[in-house]
């Protein structure tokens, strides 16, 4: 069947912060920039950021990029490659400042400047004492930049093609990407994006788990386009927990909270991170505290009826401060705990929050794969940024605010590299002559199926299996054990069948296209835990207790690698984790402690 | 009551950004959804339309900044937040 092909230089998949901040580079420099996405480019789950974006502007106390440098590496349990933080944290003042002159509208202080708080893991002096770092938009940061960037594209004239879908990559035969093909949903039409270059920018797919503070977009498409396509993907064991998810709800608690001095408690009321941190305390990373909660928890100090979960106090700092730094903390705590925070604790769990893992690229975001014994062969065509992708920055734990940060550097960073390219005077490679194949079959499979489950019920049970599998506390069997049950899932997944066959407005077939691409991330995070055997920053296993030789459970000797997933035959390999930043000293693995 | 096709673009129009909006207007059209009347529809619609803060101050209480015909939906939806 003849599909309609449209013409860009670039297209982008996804509308967040990474996508709109890329898009903006490009429509400025003039290119013909096509952006697609599953829903109004401002309702992307950027929108939801609350805390802040990490920068060493240094207006409150003493900071520079070397702190936050350390911070990073230190924080991701040295997975992080260092060239790859280097670059972000020396970028970071510029690309605060650029989008503060595009009129985002920053906190200030009363002389003017950007008014910066504190976040968990953000430290001066490598690790003495907390420095406020996170620069913010009250707690509506994400929501302020998403806006702010699509004002800037709309004058920029970047195309937004809203309500699409996209399905699958173009490769041609010599495996560069040339464009995707993309599902227009008011139409259930299947179109052809013929591009010189794709970049992905389509977030994470927090979805996978139970619970999780991720709105229910997040299903993590560009991964599983990208691993459909032969891309592997990098290092999906590792992921976040946010120390305060409200318990039962899921709805996330920024860690503004602790950085405003809220204190976490058991049932004794005992500040009891003063025992596990004895400097940063409430303040320590964010795998760090989850793993404490749990643990309080496991040890019988949980709080309520089950012992189940913790509480955190606000009361004392006061309804002012509640009301004028978070007052979306006060309106979560009444409508989904039915607590007053300026009044009594809330309940709070570790709850699963970001991805550090995604498709592997280099600091420009191209997208890098092992190819004849180089681990990091450029794909061309394609780039990832964003939370989609894995550069990688993150290592093994985030640090909060890093990742509207990465948005920024890198979305900026892969508009500057193609433009150093010179693309718009590039010609487009041709389209295969099976371009839109793949597709239109996975299509024709969902609609001609019958008797088959229904996605959602196949897409619930992936989810409870994931968060008891694979979970803020691990174990090697019970990791084994989810490897088989995940695989078993995706099988079912094989066998579809839509109530809803009508082709207008199907959300029914989305939701099926979409749980591929859950699956996909799924098989690729299950595997990639259930074959470390250590414990490194998120991916914590009860197996590997605190020796000398391996403190906390981490081994550098074996594990100090990046993991490489391919969906194909659903294996493995490996590549070496970058030490050497690009000008300074490397930091040496350590003992984690705070 | 709605057609399949009304109500399957609502359902994708209440994906949202913010996962507070997610919950509760998940909420809605599950208990309600495929028995709304034309001017519920017209209601939800006009709200969703709103950006995902707007429209969670709203549902949350600390806005009433929305179109008097919309009283109704709010109120669903403030109903909607009481975990069930
Ligand atoms: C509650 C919460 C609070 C957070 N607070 C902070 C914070 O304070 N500081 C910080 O640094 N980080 C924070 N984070 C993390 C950060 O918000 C995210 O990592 C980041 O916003 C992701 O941005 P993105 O541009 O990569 O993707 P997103 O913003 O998730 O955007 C993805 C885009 O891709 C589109 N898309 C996806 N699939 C397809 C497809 N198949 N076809 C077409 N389009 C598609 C979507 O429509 C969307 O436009 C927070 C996360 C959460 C959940």
């Amino acid at each position: 069947m003849a599909l309609t092909i449209q013409k860009y230089d670039a297209v982008v998949v996804g509308a967040g912060g990474a996508g709109m901040r890329c898009a903006l580079q490009l429509a400025r420099a003039g290119l013909h920039v096509a952006v697609l996405s599953k829903v109004f480019p401002t309702r992307s789950h950027t929108v939801a950021a609350q805390g802040g974006i990490g920068a060493s502007l240094g207006n409150m106390e003493e900071d520079n990029w070397h702190y936050h440098f350390y911070d990073t590496v230190k924080g991701g349990d040295w997975l992080g490659d260092q060239d790859a933080i280097e670059f972000m944290c020396r970028e970071a003042p510029k690309v605060v400042y650029e989008l503060e002159h595009m009129g985002m509208p920053f906190d200030r202080n009363p002389d003017g400047t950007i008014y910066q708080r504190p976040f968990g893991g953000h430290s001066a002096k490598y690790g003495e004492k907390p420095v406020p770092r996170a620069c913010a938009a009250a707690d509506r940061t994400g929501h302020a930049m998403l806006h702010t960037l699509y004002q800037q594209n709309v004058r920029s004239n970047t195309q937004f093609f809203v309500e699409w879908m996209a399905l699958d990559l173009i490769r041609d035969a010599e495996g560069d990407v040339v464009g995707i093909t993309a599902l227009e949903m008011e139409t259930g039409e299947v179109s052809i994006f013929h591009a010189k270059c794709v970049l992905f920018a389509t977030g994470g797919a927090g979805r996978i788990f139970a619970a999780s503070t991720n709105a229910y977009i997040n299903t993590g498409d560009g991964l599983g386009m990208a691993a459909r396509a032969g891309v592997p993907l990098e290092d999906m064991e590792f992921w976040q927990f946010h120390p305060t998810g409200v318990h039962n709800a899921g709805v996330l608690l920024t860690e503004g909270c602790r950085g405003e001095g809220a204190i976490l408690r058991n049932k004794d009321g005992e500040r009891f991170m003063e025992r596990y941190a004895p400097h940063l305390k409430d303040l320590a990373p964010r795998d760090f505290v989850s793993r404490c909660m749990d643990q309080e928890i496991k040890e019988g100090r949980g709080c309520g009826p089950n012992r189940d979960y913790i509480e955190l106090d606000l009361t004392h700092l006061g309804a002012e401060t509640i009301m004028k730094r978070l007052p979306s903390v006060h309106e979560i705590g009444i409508n989904f705990a039915n607590v007053d925070v300026i009044r009594e604790p809330i309940p709070v769990v570790p709850t699963i929050h970001y991805q550090m893992g995604g498709i592997p690229t280099n600091i420009h975001g191209q997208v890098v794969v092992p190819k004849n014994g180089n681990p990091s062969t450029v794909v061309n065509g394609f780039y990832a940024i964003g939370e989609c992708s894995c550069v990688s920055v993150h290592g093994a734990n985030r640090l909060g605010t890093n990742s509207l940060l990465d948005l920024l550097v890198f979305g900026r960073a892969a508009g500057d590299h193609l433009i150093a390219t010179a693309l718009s005077s590039k010609a487009h490679k041709p389209l295969p002559a099976d371009a839109g194949d793949y597709s239109l079959a996975r299509i024709a499979k969902l609609d001609s199926a019958s008797g088959g489950e229904y996605p959602q019920d196949v897409a619930n049970d992936l989810r409870r299996t994931m968060q008891t599998h694979a979970g803020v506390f691990r174990t090697q069997k019970s990791m084994d054990e989810g490897l088989v049950k995940v695989l078993a899932i995706a099988e079912r997944a094989e066998h579809l069948s839509l109530k809803d066959k009508s082709k207008v407005f199907n959300t029914a077939r989305v939701e099926a296209l979409e749980v591929a691409n859950l699956m996909e991330a799924a098989k690729a995070t299950m595997t990639s835990a259930a074959a470390r055997h250590e414990s490194r920053g998120a991916h914590t296993v009860d197996d590997y207790g605190d020796t000398p030789e391996h403190p906390l459970g981490r081994n550098d000797r074996d594990w100090l690698r990046h993991t490489l997933w391919f969906s194909e035959g659903n294996r493995l390999e490996y590549k070496p984790v970058q030490m050497k930043p690009l000008t300074v000293d490397s930091i040496p693995p350590v003992k984690r402690t705070f | 009551m709605l057609t399949d096709a009304q109500l399957s673009k609502l359902r994708w129009r209440c994906r949202r950004g913010l996962l507070e909006n997610d919950i509760i207007l998940g909420r809605v059209l599950e208990r309600r959804g495929a028995h709304f009347n034309d001017d519920e529809h017209a209601q939800l619609l006009t709200l969703i339309d709103l950006a995902d803060h707007d429209l969670w101050n709203i549902i949350a209480g600390r806005s009433d900044d929305y179109p008097a015909h919309c009283d109704a939906m709010v109120r669903t939806l403030r109903e909607a937040r009481v975990t069930p």
